[in-house]
């Protein structure tokens, strides 16, 4: 029993990926998301961490694995949206939570801290990323959450390998809090956001402007410069006229802006569209949480679609990105097709983070991200039968697993509670 | 609008009040008056035959081309080949399932409302770790959206019951998931009421932050034990009056000079655990930790009531043996874990793990106003998890969790929560199987009446608020 528990500690304790390995999907229903679209039966060709080739009849080379998928779906690895994975271990044990930054700063004095990057603190080891990345959900967005600030600070796109050094190059972000979000950073009204954020470009443009009343050090003033010259920020952001005024306020700053929430996009879709912002929305936010989300509905996401705006899908809880393909499907059942869903879990979030050459897509040159489904990757009955992050098979077991087995041993043997 | 209150006011003061001839046995229980009393009432239905379904009764059965047939708000009979009687509704069923209404056992809907306003924080009255005395049901509001948006789920009733900052939090109430301007117009017909209990992490902080207790799980068991030991001197003190106001009647009768007993005075918090004791009133305990749900089964030994279902219960998998044996439902999420310690050991399989064992009772509960518009795709969550954990889990089977087992654990199984004969026509008539993520509710009924159509948009309920 004893040399049992070791060896289990060891399986844990094991990395999570054996090491890219060439080898052959064969057989497979292929959602590629790309142009491509569904490949009823093709193979996956992968060499060197990559997608080498996608298409009928391909050989396998010499000592390359060929895995028969019998015409089981295989995806791209998922997107679970932009969360704190990583960030936090037990969402309510401070000592494991580093996504938020409290310094106790007196009010106004040097309180926006675009300098603030949380993509130090990634733990790649955390046991959610473990639990995770077995559903098929092989990269997310982290971003720094706080609800007392305007700007909140930066992040990045990781993969969910349990590599160190996570951060995906060209996905880096700035997150910021718009609307009755930032209501009270803001002086208790919405108004003050655009005279704030003024105030703080002016200081990167004229260093010393706010003399002693600065809202920015000089770090954060580089920090933000960055992305003043069409850097990517997030805005959260729900109210239809809220998303249209920081729409503009952002890109006459020149800033590229994507509105993540959007209870109320549909409402402005059009505007959205021609001004090429996409969306990251929670396609189950249906109800009136507050006054800035009264327009929310179960088919904002069928609405941007049809409008042309580029959607992808994202929910706030960092236990739950296993989840994000049941958002998806819901989004289906509300009228979204089903490409389109898919895309909004891969292709779409990866475009928007920067990362589209590279991830998203089943495609030659992409990272072999993939995802061998037991049936439709969105229905909720189905369950991903084997993950692959760059090229490496992810062990299939996690902690919860451990914890199942060490149960089911126990109801099958009778063992008294 | 003062002017408007006052009439209000005095409109209430107004109501019958408690009948005066209580029997003396019952003077331990003055709640037995029942205030606030429900004043549900379905309107008149047409009868409505639902044809050639794939129908999951609730009680373990599947119907593949049956008919579900609804006379004057009850089920009238579940068969094949029903005829329809004169004048009745027949709805194509052809292709799609049909369940029982769908419940949960646990909700916060009208307590905490959306929208999330200040104004309307309603569901914790954290100001005293046992608050027995308060009940949900004067926190809810009727007109809170999330329950047209459950309706549209399937879902026909529901539990709302106080957060779980407290010990004890207060009574839950059971509703019928209809528009109403009142909750009593809501209330569940002889349905009793719930006391909300939780263990662990929430209580032991809220209070422990305002440095009185409990500030540790010790400290939380202790309340829960001296609560309970005041409402048993509570009901002491009301038999002791009881037998000397027999005596009272008695020497009364035989022409003697006696002096009526001097009552004790009422204590609502006290009633409410007395009812509790006196099996009147059922346990939903807030629970994580299988060691946790032990140590309660002991407190609710000692003061001689039962759990009857623990909610939230991460950790039941560890415990599902005994529960089963003792009879307590698991009200679980199917996937939820993580946010905090004593959610730390969750698996997907809980569910299926729970209702495993010879008389093991598991329910898929929401505690959200999300999931309370998916139940059925979190009980298709669980089945899946279950099944590829070797458990044999049909559909008949797992459409139980969120049926007829949260009716068991709101003592309404005889009236609902099975497609039975002589029970309350709730009803879902589903696209197709409901344990689906692509599954829409096309009709529901709630006592034989059509409240949502998919079909018919004019018929989709709107509260006041979503004006």
């Amino acid at each position: 029993m004893r040399k049992r528990a070791i060896l289990v500690a060891a399986l844990l304790l094991a990395p999570a990926l054996a090491g890219a390995q060439d080898f052959l999907i064969r057989g497979a229903r292929v959602h590629t998301a790309g142009d491509a679209g569904t490949l009823a039966k093709a193979d996956i060709l992968v060499q060197d961490g990559r997608i080498a080739a996608v298409g009928s009849d391909l050989a396998a080379p010499a000592g390359s694995a060929v895995i028969e998928a019998s015409g089981r779906p295989v995806t791209p690895g998922l997107f679970g949206g932009i969360a704190q994975i990583g960030l936090e271990e037990v969402n309510l044990e401070p000592s494991t939570y580093d996504a938020e930054l409290k310094l106790a700063a007196p009010a106004w004095q040097h309180m926006w801290r675009p300098e603030f990057d949380v993509t130090p603190a990634f733990n790649p080891r955390s046991n959610v990323l473990g639990v995770t990345r077995i559903e098929g959900v092989t990269w997310s967005t982290i971003a720094p959450l706080a609800a007392d600030t305007v700007i909140i600070g930066q992040g990045a796109a990781v993969t969910l390998d349990g590599r160190f050094d996570a951060a995906l190059p060209g996905s880096r972000t700035l997150f910021v809090n718009w609307g009755s979000a930032a209501h009270d950073a803001s002086g208790g009204s919405r108004a003050a956001q655009y005279m704030l954020f003024d105030q703080a470009i002016r200081e990167v443009r004229e260093p010393g402007s706010s003399g002693s009343a600065a809202l920015l050090l000089p770090e954060g003033s580089a920090a933000l410069k960055a992305y003043l010259a069409g850097g990517r920020v997030v805005f959260h952001v729900e109210r239809a006229s809220d998303i249209r005024e920081v729409v503009r306020f952002a890109k006459a700053r020149g800033m590229r802006p994507v509105i993540a929430g959007g209870a109320e996009a549909w409402i402005v879709a059009r505007e959205l569209a021609e001004a090429g912002v996409p969306v990251i929305l929670d396609p189950l936010a249906n109800l009136p949480d507050d006054f800035d989300r009264l327009g929310a509905r179960l088919d904002n996401a069928k609405l941007l679609h049809e409008a042309g705006v580029r959607i992808a899908f994202t929910q706030d809880d960092s236990f739950h990105l296993r989840k994000s393909r049941q958002l998806a499907g819901n989004a289906v059942a509300h009228g979204l097709p089903w490409e389109a869903a898919l895309a909004a879990l891969t292709s779409a979030p990866a475009d928007i983070f920067g990362i589209g050459t590279t991830h998203g897509r089943i495609a030659p040159g992409q990272a072999a991200d993939l995802v061998l489904w037991s049936g439709d990757p969105l229905e909720v009955t189905t369950v991903a039968e084997q993950v692959w992050i760059a090229g490496s098979p992810v062990a299939m077991r996690s902690r919860q697993t451990e914890l199942r087995d060490r149960y089911l041993e126990r109801l099958r043997t009778g063992a008294t509670d | 609008m003062a002017i408007l209150s006052g009439v209000l006011a005095t409109a209430c003061a107004a109501q019958p009040q408690a009948s005066p001839e209580a029997p003396a046995e019952r003077a331990a229980e003055p709640a037995a008056r029942a205030p606030f009393a429900s004043a549900y009432a379905p309107p008149a239905a047409p009868p409505t035959l639902i044809r050639n379904a794939t129908v999951l009764t609730g009680n373990g059965e599947r119907i593949d081309g049956g008919d579900v047939l609804m006379v004057d708000g009850r089920i009238a009979a579940v068969g094949r080949s029903l005829a329809p009687p004169a004048g009745a509704t027949v709805v194509d069923a052809t292709g799609r399932w049909v369940t029982p209404g769908l419940i949960d056992v646990h909700s916060h809907l009208g307590v905490y409302a959306s929208p999330g306003t200040a104004s309307a924080s309603d569901g914790n009255e954290s100001t005293d770790p046992v608050t027995a005395q308060v009940w949900a049901e004067h926190s809810v509001w009727p007109q809170d959206p999330g329950l047209e948006a459950a309706l549209q789920g399937g879902v026909t009733s529901l539990q709302v019951l106080p957060g779980s900052a407290n010990l004890i939090g207060g009574r839950g109430v059971t509703l019928k998931n209809v528009p109403a301007t009142t909750t009593q117009a809501m209330k569940f017909p002889g349905a009793p009421h719930g006391l909300k209990m939780a263990c662990g992490e929430n209580p032991k902080r809220v209070y422990g932050r305002k440095g009185k207790q409990p500030s540790t799980r010790m400290g939380n068991v202790a309340g829960y034990r001296q609560a309970f030991a005041n409402a048993r001197d509570y009901m002491e003190d009301w038999a002791e009056y009881d037998g000397k106001l027999a005596k009272y009647e008695r020497d009364k009768a035989k022409g003697e000079d006696a002096t009526p007993p001097k009552p004790p005075k009422r204590d609502l918090q006290l009633e409410s655990l007395a009812g509790v004791m006196r099996g009147e009133i059922l346990v939903h305990n807030h629970c994580y930790r299988a060691d946790e749900m032990a140590t309660m089964l002991d407190v609710a030994q000692e003061f001689g009531f039962r759990i009857s279902a623990f909610h939230h219960g991460v950790e039941t998998y560890k415990l599902a043996g005994r529960l089963a044996k003792e009879g307590v439902c698991g009200a679980l999420w199917a996937d939820w874990w993580g946010f905090k310690m004593e959610a730390y050991d969750g698996i997907q399989e809980n569910i299926a793990l729970v209702d495993a064992p010879e008389g093991g009772c598991a329910i898929v509960h929401s505690d959200s106003e999300e999931g309370i518009q998916r139940l059925n795709q979190e009980a298709a969550k669980a089945m899946t998890r279950g099944r590829l954990a070797g458990l044999d889990i049909p559909p008949e089977r797992a459409i139980r969790w969120v049926t007829a087992n949260p009716a068991k654990s709101l003592g309404i199984l005889g009236q609902t929560g099975t497609l039975e004969a002589g029970k309350m026509a709730d009803v879902v008539v589903w696209n197709g199987t409901p344990f689906s993520v692509y599954a829409l509710a096309d009709q529901v009924f709630v006592d034989g009446v059509l409240l949502f159509d998919r079909a018919n948009p004019a018929l989709k309920p709107r509260s006041d608020f979503s004006l």
